[in-house]
């Protein structure tokens, strides 16, 4: 059935909105009323320029309410979500033991000249991020995180060598898609080696998400707000189907 | 508002970190670096790339390394050349690039005469002192903290737009951020570039035109706006020079930092933080050291005494560069987690420890980044509790806190909102400090207490087993790195006997003759 709605201010589907932006424009009459045009021909009327803010010679920042005219299908819309059960830390240590007889070695890094660990660290470090323990604290997991600014090929000589059962892939610099052609790069080197099926692939990071990673050609993605629980919960799930499937 | 701190463990975290420091300077003084010699020859005025963009600098040194014998230093060889020829360095190191000139034949112990360089390494100091006479005269003493922003666009003509916007706005310190991955770079690249990730390349020309850029705004501004870029790195000691001549104003510089966070092996970063840090001093360029990082990759309650700890060490490495206190831009951050109650008064404590304990160092303190989400109105809210804990505590290099960080490299009108975040709290909380008094026996006083005391037991610990033992352990940041392995040990090597850098000699020399 069909649910179509607009964004929600305080009544339903009053549709209204509230946008940010600067224009190449000096503060002044003419620049607040391009603003007002520029939200209309967003699709937002009775629009209110509440808030007009010289940043520099020729540039205006505005804050500016009113109501979006568009509607969308929330029934047609489909998103796609790492699809299995999500369990906590003890669960997970249960699940590799009954599973595998053996413990699982995750190896992680930031790849490429990404220099930030902020992302690998908060679900590998010890201490994890956000009260939630990283993989390092798990019973049953092998947890190798290789830090910063690691060449696929470097991770690559490293996941073999260690037997990795999982590979990490944290990206956080995303300017000019810098972040899409080294995760590319890293699956063609998979391919290239015949390695895609040793290992199960996941990548993660602030502008990251599942159907990014599936088109890319990893297991999955993971962006903000998920912790080294919801990492290894698809991880463990994953080899145990490629086990079954074997 | 003020601690009441216990003066003798100060004194002996100094002397703890005195002999620590001390320790590596043995092994600082024993040895140089491909990056120190290159250096040199910037200062001996070499500049230019050949066809293939290869710096000149490095031309000669893989030139020397391969035909001669890089121990003697390059000083060795350039200044035999200039005896045997009508050369300048610039026309040797061109005609070494097109072989038509081979060093090798000076690779004997006969003496150098190294004073026939000294016309040439006095030329480029005078550019130096002239950049440093320049500055003297803008700069005026600030009761406030200097605000402090990023441009990180890639291209160094909107980093251009972008810094001057955030001039105008009110910010005094522009720091262009590098390009991700130019630390690893054994290179220094050349010319004005428009291609970066995440940041801009680190080159002469651009470090140039920011500064002609932010010249021309300190004028109609009437006030002048500082310009930061980072020595650090593979190329430290030869962008602390390229800083010195374009007249940078302070620079990035931890003498710990590469080590652990880009695994540069960590004799390489020793020797040549220690050579930048000579230059910075002479140039009078503040350096800003870079303890806040451990806190985004440890916790920043429980690991607040390795900062602590590390400004004392990078206090004292500063000091054997005869640096003066006044250029010691201690690092620390406001990273302490938001779900942790009486957050704000824990911070306080650390920001008024590291305030009390360098009295005259312009402390650099940064703002959230590691538990910003993407929530930009909580984000807002965390970085006006840093902005008052900054001016409360007096801080001098305040780092401004953007509302997306986490999000996307700043836009223009994020940087604005930081701007007046910070103004509002800086006119808000002017003279609030003065006005309160700290609780003896409080949360604030025992914090400050308990972190020193562990900064205190960290310090003897490392001056007792070495600071290669240390970072071997792992102590600080939780990253472990051993002294045979990392970046750049290849470029490392044992003085020959007969071993000169002429440029430290007289830097030292012009530094202690000041004192």
């Amino acid at each position: 059935m069909a649910k179509w709605m607009r964004p929600y201010g305080d009544t339903m589907n009053d549709g209204k909105i509230q946008l940010s932006f600067t224009l190449p424009l000096n503060n002044n009459a003419h620049g607040e009323a391009c603003a007002k045009a520029y939200a209309e021909a967003l699709n937002i009327h009775d629009v209110a320029v509440v808030h007009a803010e010289t940043l520099s010679d020729g540039f205006t920042f505005y804050v500016v309410y009113g109501t979006a005219s568009k509607q969308i299908d929330a029934a047609s819309i489909k998103a796609t979500e790492v699809e299995t059960d999500v369990m906590d830390k003890a669960t997970i240590e249960t699940f590799i033991e009954t599973h595998f007889n053996r413990p699982l070695t995750f190896i992680g890094a930031s790849t490429g000249t990404d220099a930030h660990t902020v992302g690998i660290d908060a679900i590998m470090n010890m201490k994890g991020y956000s009260g939630h323990y990283g993989l390092e604290r798990y019973k049953n997991i092998n947890a190798i995180n290789l830090g910063s600014q690691v060449d696929n090929e470097a991770l690559l000589e490293a996941a073999v060598k260690h037997q990795a059962d999982v590979i990490l892939i944290s990206q956080t610099v995303t300017q000019k898609d810098v972040h899409i052609q080294n995760l590319t790069a890293f699956i063609e080197l998979l391919e290239a080696e015949h390695k895609r099926d040793d290992f199960i692939v996941i990548i993660g990071g602030a502008r990251i998400n599942h159907s990014l990673a599936k088109e890319l050609g990893y297991d999955a993605g993971f962006g903000p707000k998920k912790f080294a629980f919801d990492v290894a919960s698809f991880a463990v799930q994953a080899l145990r189907d490629k086990k079954k499937n074997v | 508002m003020k601690l009441i701190l216990d003066q003798n463990t100060i004194q002996a975290c100094r002397e703890a970190a005195e002999k620590i420091a001390l320790d590596i300077q043995n092994i600082i003084d024993d040895h140089s670096t491909v990056a120190v010699e290159r250096t040199i020859l910037r200062m001996l005025g070499i500049d230019g790339i050949n066809a293939f963009d290869i710096p000149y600098v490095n031309l000669v040194v893989e030139h020397i390394q391969t035909h001669a014998d890089i121990t003697k230093g390059v000083a060795h060889y350039f200044a035999k050349a200039i005896e045997n020829t009508d050369f300048s360095p610039q026309q040797i190191a061109e005609k070494i690039a097109s072989n038509a000139i081979d060093l090798s034949i000076y690779d004997n112990e006969k003496p150098a005469p190294i004073h026939l360089l000294t016309p040439y390494l006095e030329n480029t100091e005078r550019k130096i002192l002239a950049q440093k006479a320049t500055r003297d005269q803008w700069t005026t003493p600030k009761t406030l903290p200097d605000k402090y922003v990023i441009v990180a666009t890639g291209n160094i003509y909107e980093d251009i737009e972008q810094a001057i916007s955030a001039a105008k706005k009110g910010a005094d310190i522009i720091a262009v951020i590098r390009t991700t991955g130019q630390s690893l770079l054994d290179y220094v690249p050349y010319g004005a570039t428009t291609e970066g990730f995440g940041g801009t390349y680190a080159t002469q020309e651009n470090f140039r035109l920011m500064r002609k850029a932010l010249d021309d705004v300190s004028k109609t501004e009437n006030r002048y706006i500082k310009l930061v870029n980072y020595a650090s790195g593979l190329c430290m000691p030869e962008i602390a020079a390229m800083g010195a001549i374009e007249r940078l104003d302070m620079m990035l510089n931890d003498s710990l930092y590469g080590i652990i966070f880009r695994d540069i092996n960590m004799k390489r970063t020793f020797v040549d933080q220690y050579f930048s840090r000579v230059i910075s001093a002479f140039a009078h360029i503040t350096i800003n050291t870079g303890e806040d990082n451990y806190l985004t990759t440890s916790d920043a309650y429980d690991h607040a005494h390795t900062v602590v700890a590390s400004q004392f060490i990078n206090e004292q490495f500063a000091k054997n560069a005869a640096m003066k206190e006044e250029l010691m831009g201690l690092g620390h951050a406001y990273e302490i987690d938001p779900n942790i109650e009486n957050s704000f008064s824990y911070e306080i404590a650390q920001a008024q420890l590291s305030r009390q304990l360098f009295p005259n160092a312009p402390l650099k303190y940064m703002p959230p980044t590691k538990h910003m989400t993407g929530d930009i109105f909580k984000g807002t809210m965390q970085n006006t509790l840093f902005n008052i804990a900054s001016v409360v505590t007096k801080q001098n290099i305040h780092l401004l806190g953007m509302l997306t960080e986490a999000i996307h490299t700043p836009f223009m009108s994020d940087r604005a909102q930081a701007l007046n975040n910070a103004n509002y709290m800086y006119k808000a909380f002017k003279d609030f400090a003065d006005e309160i008094r700290i609780e003896e026996g409080g949360i604030i006083d025992q914090r400050a207490k308990s972190v020193l005391n562990d900064a205190k037991k960290l310090l003897d610990t490392i001056a007792e087993e070495g600071l290669f033992k240390t970072l071997e352990k792992g102590t600080f940041a939780g990253v472990s790195r051993s002294q045979t392995q990392g970046k750049g040990l290849d470029g490392v090597f044992k003085k020959h006997q007969t071993y000169h850098n002429p440029v430290i000699d007289r830097m030292l020399k012009a530094l202690k003759e000041a004192t």
